[in-house]
């Protein structure tokens, strides 16, 4: 790990330590509790696309089939919530493997095509499956998580909880980043073929983070279905993985950091949405929550033609401009 | 020349052929690469001499013919696999990885010589430092052999382009090569640095590291090299001592255009 995303990590924690001391509405500690879950996924997608330059419109499904294997394997099998999170994490590294092996082969983005695909299956199968996924009812009754025999009941402790693994989901990215494999996916995103003329091979690097990746959005979709306890596969449509790859890209997928912001900023977008309804219909203006998905692509254009690195970057360009400005 | 003959063929083509659509690049080429020497490869623009570096190298697989390395067929191997072999290249035009710093450039060519997998490197890190700080070490040092130390935290991309040159070699050969193909190295560098590109190539001779470079200019080409192959066309026109090929009328004739 580098100097700077080690403070910032730690700056992290910090932050996560103090915050529930600050904000105590469960709603509020919830919402930030959903924010965890997508920057996790986040943090495995940028390794996806921002170092080994690869799409995937699937990540959805990967946090469906996480949150499914966890609901299932607990509530009709009784299996404990860890085995099943591990379950989760093996079904769906295999899965990815499938998907991946054979597409990561050529050349080009037929991940992103396989992907969509895929995450269509997922949600199909999601709906159709009643027998084992409960259909478009769903799963009830997922139990809650332990730790040390202790079990997370309140928001706070699962406030706690998740944001501990982001924090641990970012310190393996960035140890990764920095080490032999990692310095070969840069070096494959930078040209593939010199990285293959040093020997680094680029299809099995590529599948390897894609099943890093994709064991990351398993982990979010486990500790999403045992903290609302009830899943159905409304959440888990196309549309989420579309949401999921624009987090990345509105934050910037080269910088762990930035698609962590990309993250952070769209999940708490909603919540801006709705409090801004109010203004809006003081304005005159009926705002609707269907409304989200323009204003969602509207931002992706802007980041895309005004910051293309993304907002993390150009947050970091302002603050240096802006440096530079008061030492003169 | 004796001496290299006895040394044997580190490197053997027979009868390569590579056909793209219509165009014949390289036409039923022959020719074998003695150990420890330096060959190297002109030719007209457009005459296949790229073209052969990624046949050798798996870029490109042959249309026909045998490449043999160290008695092993090349043939259809990955490029990856080929630099494992120990057959390390520069590319045409230079190709860094310009985003990372000069010095991680050459860790990546320590690839080869590490193993570190995914899972330690994301999640045992003091294992990994002891292999990371070997592998940093040697970087340093291939930097220093190709005297480029002092940009070691450089970004790649923002170096001189006569300091990309240099890395773009430090790099390949960091994978520890018995054979390196240089794709005209000296293109784009000042007289000044053409003449430490020679001295580079010189020394990295002495490393008995076989060289095969392809080159348009003359004056360095006749320097440094034990053997000249000349192609036009794809077929090998002109072979020998420098002396001999310089005074070739068929050479003569492929460079002024017949
Ligand atoms: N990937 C490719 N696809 C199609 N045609 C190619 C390809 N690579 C090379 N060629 C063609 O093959 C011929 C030989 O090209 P090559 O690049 O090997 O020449 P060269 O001797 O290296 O020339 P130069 O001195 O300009 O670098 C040219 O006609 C070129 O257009
Ligand atoms: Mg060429």
């Amino acid at each position: 790990m580098q100097g700077r995303d080690t403070a910032g990590l730690i700056a992290l924690i910090l932050a996560v330590v103090a915050i529930p001391l600050v904000i105590r509405n469960d709603y509020y500690l919830g919402v930030l509790i959903f924010t965890a879950f997508n920057c996790l996924t986040c943090i495995g997608l940028c390794l996806l696309m921002g170092y080994a330059g690869q799409i995937s419109l699937g990540h959805g499904a990967f946090v469906a089939i996480g949150a499914y294997a966890s609901g299932i394997l607990t509530t009709t099998l009784g299996w404990s919530p860890w085995a099943a999170m591990g379950a989760g994490i093996i079904i769906v590294s295999v899965v990815a493997a499938i998907v991946g092996v054979p597409t990561l082969r050529l050349k080009g983005h037929y991940l992103a095509m396989a992907t969509l695909g895929f995450a269509s299956i997922i949600h199909i199968l999601a709906v159709a499956t009643v027998d084992l996924t409960g259909g478009p009812s769903g799963l009830l009754n997922i139990p809650r998580i332990s730790i040390f025999g202790h079990q997370l009941n309140s928001d706070m402790q699962y406030f706690y909880f998740s944001w501990a693994v982001v924090a641990i989901g970012l310190y393996v990215a960035f140890n990764l980043i920095n080490s032999r494999v990692g310095r070969g996916l840069r070096a494959l995103h930078g040209s593939e073929e010199a990285a293959a003329s040093l020997g680094v091979n680029i299809t099995a690097h590529k599948i390897q983070v894609f099943i890093l990746s994709a064991v990351y959005a398993a982990i979010s979709g486990s500790m999403y279905a045992y903290y609302v306890n009830y899943i159905d596969p409304g959440p888990f449509g196309v549309m989420h993985s579309v949401l999921l790859v624009t987090m990345v890209a509105v934050g910037g997928m080269h910088n762990i950091w930035g698609a962590f912001t990309g993250a952070v900023l769209l999940s708490l977008l909603p919540e801006f949405l709705s409090s801004a309804t109010d203004y809006l219909q003081l304005m005159g203006i009926a705002y609707q929550p269907d409304y989200d998905i323009l204003v969602y692509g509207a931002i992706l254009l802007l980041i895309m033609l005004f910051l293309p690195e993304g907002v993390f970057d150009g947050l970091g360009k302002a603050v240096r401009a802006g440096r530079r400005m008061i030492r003169r | 020349m004796m001496q290299a003959k006895r040394a044997g063929h580190i490197l053997s083509l027979e009868n390569i052929r590579k056909v793209f659509g219509g165009v014949v690049a390289v036409d039923g080429l022959t020719v074998s690469v003695e150990k420890g020497s330096v060959t190297s490869v002109i030719g007209p623009n457009g005459a296949g001499k790229t073209t052969v570096f990624n046949l050798i190298t798996g870029f490109l697989p042959p249309s026909a013919g045998r490449i043999t390395y160290s008695g092993r067929v090349l043939n259809r191997l990955k490029p990856h696999h080929i630099a494992s072999l120990g057959i390390a290249r520069t590319f045409q035009g230079v190709r860094l990885f310009p985003q990372m710093s000069v010095l991680e450039n050459v860790m990546v060519g320590r690839h080869l010589r590490s193993k570190t997998g995914i899972f330690s490197s994301s999640c045992l890190p003091p294992v990994l430092r002891q292999e990371e700080n070997r592998i940093r070490q040697e970087a340093i040092d291939w930097l220093d052999f190709v005297g480029l130390k002092e940009y070691a935290e450089a970004v790649a991309g923002n170096l001189p382009f006569g300091n990309q040159r240099m890395l773009e070699i430090a790099r390949a050969l960091a994978i520890e090569p018995h054979l390196i193909l240089l794709d005209e190295p000296a293109a784009g560098l000042n007289s000044r640095e053409t003449i430490v590109m020679g001295e580079l190539i010189e020394k990295i001779r002495q490393e008995q590291i076989t060289v095969i470079l392809v080159e348009h200019d003359m004056e360095l080409v006749m320097d440094i090299s034990d053997r000249v192959l000349v192609i036009n066309f794809g077929r090998l026109i002109g072979d020998g001592t420098p002396e001999t090929v310089q005074d070739d009328p068929d050479v003569i004739a492929a460079y002024l255009g017949e």
